[in-house]
Formats: C-alpha cells, structure tokens, sequence
C-alpha cells in the first residue's frame, strides 16, 4: 500500500509572487488532499475604520492591494457614495471605468506572464511584462503613480483626462492590442503551452457554485457571471458579453483571461468615444449618516465584496473587504485534489492569487 | 425572518440552517460571510448570490454566545468561519477544518478584535 506524506509547499516558493503555504498529502506523486493556510502579510487594514475617519479610508482600502488597487478604492467609495445617496458624475464613472479596465489589462498581462514563467518559458514571460509596462505608463500619466493611484474619491475622481491624452491613450492601446493578439496566439495554440494547461485542474460548473469560485476561475467552468453586468460607473451604456468557457480546466482560464483582454481594449474604445462632459465630483458634506451597503464589484481576478458600516460619525463602525482570491481558495483545493505534485505550482497559478488582498 | 433593509433579512439562529439547505439546495452560491462587533453584540452576515440576485441574512448574537457553523453544508464557509473566530473571537460551533487560531500564521494571539482594544484603552 502506498505511504501518505505530507509535503509543505511555501511560504516561499519560486512560483509564488507572495506567500501562501500548502500543507499537501501526497500519496506518491498523487495530491490526495491540500489545506492551505495564509496570514504572513496580514496588515489588519479592515480595523483602522478605528483610527481613519471615513475620506482616509478610501487611501486605505487602495492598499489592500498593489495591483487591483484602484478597483478597492472604488468599491470603498460606492459604499460610502450609497449610504450618502450621492450621484456621481458621468464624467468620473467613465473615467472609473477606464482605469478599471486598465487595470484588468496591467493585471490579466501580469498574470500572463506569471504563467508562463510557471510553465518555463522566459521569452513569453518577458514580452507579456513588457506589454504592461506600457499600460503602467499610462497610469502613471493620467493619475501620477504606477500602482497606488489616489484618483479616486468619495463622489466622483480627482484627476481628468484630456482630450488629447484620450486620444493619445486610444493610438497606443491599438498597437498593444496588437502586440498581445499576436502574443496570446502562442498562450492559445502553442503545443507545448497546451500541454501544461488542457485537461489539468478541472473544476465542474457545479462544483464552482458549490466552492463559491469568482471571476475568471468560475466563468472557465461556464458560468455566465460578470459584475459588471449590473451597470455600476459606466458598464451601463458599454456594449459587452460575458466571456466563459466550457472547457473548466487550467487552459479555459487562460482563454477567459485572454478574452477579457481584448474585451478591455474594447470598453476602452467605446468610453474614450462616449465620455461626456461633465463636473469630476460632487461636493461631500457633513458625515455619512447612520446607515449600510454592500457593493459587489467585477475586479480583475473575480467578484469582489465591499461593505461598509456607518454610525453617524466620521469613524465606520465596520468596513469589510471579501476579495476574490479568498472566494477562490476552496476552489484551489478541489482542483489540487487528485491532480499531480508537478502540476500544484501551475494550479496555483490559475487562479491567478493575490495574497496580499485575501488577507488585508 | 424581518426585512431590515433592501436584500437584508435578520434572521434567529434556529432559522439559520434551514436557509442555508434551502439555498444550498437552489444553488445559491456562498458569496461571504462578515462579521461586525457593533453595540456589544456580533452581527453575522451571511451573503448568498445566483447570478445577479444576493440574498443577505443577519444574526444577532451576544458575546459569547456560539453560532452554528455552516461548513458542513457549504464547504467553503471554513476559510470565513475560521477568520471571524480569529479576527472577532466569535464562537463558531464545530467548524469542519478548524485552523485552531492559526488560518493566519502569525505570531499574534488570537482574537486580534480583543488585542486593539486593550491597545485603545
């Protein structure tokens, strides 16, 4: 009979950007089970709503993450504007947009990238890193920082982009688009990509629901879900389809991810042609009165949760962040169940983890 | 079961089971759970989601009293009853995997809630 052995896998791994630890009971090579644990960069943010009063919050909740900061501090500020009742300028939802959808392209580039450093294969890794610099560029450019921004505020944004810029900014999303449609041919039909990636990690539709997976990780398994369907900022007046795939392994996440791309590039074009004029912000008076929201956002790794708690005071009684990456851990641990020890690091790529969200 | 506001439904702890099965049996998917310590009391929030649609059903409870754990109809309710019994010490009663106070590896004792304010005072 073969001998079970635990095998811990992290904090510190070569594929892992940050850390996360997997305690894996192997029977041989075969993972028969994986109990992830996390905390090493647990900054306990929720709790400064003690400390912070509910404008500085916003700066907070931008930290949570170096790379969907801007989408945090945006679902921070939707709370806060709902419990206000406040209506925010167009201008400033399709600007929300736009650098939402930037930051899906710097993010779903990055995690491109990390793949394929995960698979070994160095060129594709740097060309995907070399593509979002570009993007960082041009949030440098329109917000002054590369991954905290501070654009964004409760009623509206603080920065504005010029016509020119926009037009500028449409002229090089068009070359990159190009750029990546020629390098994700290689992600979608090179032999040995899809190799690595075909029939490896799957998760059913129906274990999906059953392991509340979000994002990307729940669309490969086919379900039709995308926040931003419900219309928040400017989704409403964008043209778009929910992008899955029925394929429910490691390569359909990589093909939802690649589509969501060039779904990107496209909102992009469609808010640069319709961004109206108007004022950035509306003014915030007083305190927010004692009330409760949730907001559900679509950041780039899945359904983000935001809630916020006010008491009538400048301090929050309760500000909570549930990221998509938490959501997605019990689907890690299905998809690790069953599959083999040289396959862990790439199933834990797919479901593209930030560990410094998940953990606050 | 009162409707506390729009989607937010507070609900007894007795009621809590049969809504989990209800929903689990519809599909409903876990979307999380969150806990706040407001006026002495916790306040569990349970979220579910299909498609578009959320549900969110409240229990109140004392201090110490426990809360049922939904882990063994929703798996995936281990990762957030763990984090409230280590972040707020709120008593989850026979969590499937219980991390023991370690979900978060760190050198701090748990509750951290507990910790802050002692700090504070």
């Amino acid at each position: 009979m073969p001998k079970k052995s635990v095998v811990p896998f992290g904090p510190q791994h070569p594929v892992l950007p940050e850390p996360i630890h997997l305690d894996l009971v192997l029977e041989d090579e075969k993972v028969l089970q994986a109990i992830p644990s996390i905390g090493y960069i647990h900054r306990g943010l929720e709790s400064l709503v003690t400390k912070k009063d509910f404008q500085e919050m916003a700066y907070v909740a931008e930290r949570i993450c170096g790379i969907c900061s801007f989408g945090h501090g945006m679902g921070y500020c939707m709370t806060i504007e709902e419990i206000m009742q406040l209506e925010v300028p167009r201008r400033a939802e399709y600007l929300r947009t736009i650098w939402m959808e930037m930051s899906r392209l710097h993010s779903h580039l990055l995690w491109l990238g990390l793949l394929a450093d995960g698979f070994g294969f160095e060129p594709l890794f740097m060309h995907s890193w070399r593509l979002r610099e570009q993007i960082l560029d041009m949030f440098e450019e329109s917000t002054g920082g590369r991954v905290i921004f501070s654009v964004n505020q409760i009623g509206g944004v603080k920065k504005d982009m010029s016509k020119e810029m926009l037009a500028d900014f449409q002229k090089r999303f068009d070359q990159i688009e190009k750029e990546v449609r020629e390098m994700t041919q290689v992600f979608l039909e090179d032999y040995t990509v899809r190799t690595r990636l075909e029939g490896i990690g799957i998760l059913t539709e129906e274990d999906a629901i059953r392991r509340g997976a979000a994002g990307p990780m729940a669309r490969a398994s086919g379900i039709a879900v995308d926040m931003r369907k419900q219309g928040y900022a400017a989704y409403n007046d964008m043209d778009f389809e929910v992008i899955t795939s029925d394929k429910c392994d490691s390569y359909g996440r990589c093909e939802v991810r690649i589509g969501e791309i060039f779904q990107s590039f496209d909102i992009i074009r469609q808010c640069i042609a319709k961004i109206p004029d108007t004022e950035l912000n509306v003014p915030v008076k007083g305190n927010p009165t004692k009330g409760e929201a949730f907001v559900r956002l679509e950041q780039p790794r899945g359904e983000a949760f935001y809630y916020s708690r006010t008491n009538g005071t400048k301090f929050l009684d309760r500000m909570r962040v549930r990221t998509p990456t938490f959501a997605n851990l019990p689907a890690l641990t299905q998809t690790l169940q069953g599959c083999q020890y040289g396959d862990v690091p790439l199933l834990i790529l797919t479901i593209d983890p930030c560990i410094s969200c998940t953990e606050r | 079961m009162e409707e506390i506001q729009k989607d937010i439904y507070k609900i007894e702890k007795v009621d809590l089971l049969p809504i989990i099965m209800e929903k689990k049996n519809n599909l409903w998917r876990l979307c999380q759970i969150c806990c706040a310590f407001v006026d002495g009391e916790y306040e569990v929030t349970y979220s579910f989601a299909s498609g578009y649609e959320i549900d969110n059903y409240r229990l109140v409870v004392g201090k110490d009293e426990q809360v049922p754990s939904i882990s063994r109809v929703y798996n995936s309710a281990i990762y957030y009853e763990n984090e409230m019994h280590e972040l707020f010490g709120l008593n989850v009663e026979q969590i499937k995997v219980d991390f023991h106070d370690k979900l978060y590896r760190i050198e701090e004792t748990a509750p951290f809630m507990k910790k802050e304010e002692e700090e504070n005072a």
